[in-house]
């Protein structure tokens, strides 16, 4: 049987195939997915802003900076192999268009959640980043496939 | 760490100050709510040219991460339309509504209803964020009014999309600064054919709370 975890937004989860990880409304925040192969063991957090500044009260997983090291060693704690690693990111959309001077959420996720994976060595084997459209995307443990989906198009599979 | 000192100032200030909130002071934020939404459901109303019924608004104070859920759910299709607040007491104005309702008011002005929500044109998705823009600047206006506060709009976006996508970008700015998120909330419906459920929502930053209840002696 295959069974759906929804994560929320500020929320992560790892689990084994043939689990489908989704989540929903992807807009300014960033899908982060990571997937060993061998054991096909995979995880998948959704990242709303791109710095903690050191605080530690609220969730790790809300921040780029704290969420992706979390990702990882609960990745590695499930017993995934981390030079098989293969990593996707997609969302850091600018919703409301390029216009908007103030909010330029997305960009910085993007990039935040690039440096973190670059800290710890990871390198992103696949992304769907940008523009001014919300994605959901739903990760699937028995292949690894990240499908991308955008109302109005095709789903497109990364 | 400046950055640090910084967030976790404005955070604690905002989680302190909701916690402490008496029942009389959200009973003010309500009042505050009632006549700024009373005021832009007029506004819809004569847009319209048909009658526009309100609840009385609800105050919420939830964790930032929640906010886009409450419209019912990440992955409902809405219109949304976003104004940000200046002046003394800087704060989010957001006017919702589901798809079809978008739809809906979008024909009301142009005469048409888009046939592609997902395609639209300029003009189309134009005539929704006019409607947002009528409805916060009165919103804005009354409180000016009420509170008489250095309040002012300024240029309005808007777009339609998955809930989640459109609502996280906007509260995303406000959980930089702190972890929950004060939500005042409206929800009005366009008596007629297809009748038109909408939410308008005020969000106050964490000081400008505090200069809002200020205002109106509640502090």
């Amino acid at each position: 049987m295959q069974s759906r975890v929804i994560i929320g937004i500020a929320e992560l989860a790892v689990d084994i195939a043939p689990t489908i990880i989704v989540t929903l409304g992807l807009g300014s925040c960033v899908g982060v997915t990571m997937y060993d192969p061998k054991n096909k063991l995979g995880g998948m957090i959704h990242i709303m802003l791109a710095n903690s500044h050191g605080d530690t009260r609220g969730k790790p997983a809300k921040f780029a900076d704290t969420g992706i090291p979390l990702l990882l060693s609960k990745m590695l704690e499930r017993g995934a192999d981390k030079n098989n690693l293969i990593v996707k990111i997609a969302g850091g959309a600018r919703m409301f268009g390029n216009h908007v001077p103030a909010l330029n959420v997305g960009g910085k996720n993007v990039k935040a959640v690039k440096e973190a994976l670059s800290a710890l060595g990871l390198k992103i084997r696949a992304e769907d980043t940008g523009g001014n459209r919300g994605r959901t995307i739903e990760l699937f443990l028995e292949t690894g496939d990240l499908a991308v989906k955008v109302i109005g198009e095709d789903v497109k599979i990364i | 760490m400046k950055g640090g000192t910084l967030y976790n100032r404005y955070s604690k200030v905002m989680e302190d100050l909701l916690k402490r909130l008496s029942d009389s002071q959200i009973d003010a934020i309500k009042e505050i709510g009632n006549i700024g939404a009373g005021n832009a459901a007029t506004a819809l109303s004569e847009i319209l040219n048909t009658k526009v019924n309100m609840t009385v608004p609800s105050v919420k104070i939830i964790p930032i991460e929640r906010v886009p859920s409450v419209v019912g759910g990440l992955e409902v299709i809405i219109g949304g339309v976003y104004m940000r607040m200046s002046g003394d007491a800087p704060s989010n104005l957001l006017f919702v509504v589901p798809v079809e309702s978008a739809l809906s008011l979008m024909e009301r002005v142009l005469g048409y209803r888009p046939m592609d929500y997902t395609n639209l044109k300029e003009i189309e998705i134009s005539a929704l964020i006019e409607i947002g823009n009528i409805m916060c600047g009165s919103y804005i206006n009354t409180l000016v009014k009420f509170t008489h506060l250095n309040l002012h709009p300024n240029v309005p976006y808007g777009t339609i999309d998955m809930a989640g996508a459109v609502l996280s970008e906007i509260i995303a700015n406000l959980g930089e600064v702190a972890d929950y998120a004060l939500l005042i909330e409206t929800v009005m419906t366009v008596v007629g054919e297809s009748p038109i459920s909408a939410y308008f929502f005020l969000m106050p930053d964490p000081d400008a709370l505090t200069v809002i209840l200020r205002s109106i002696g509640m502090m």
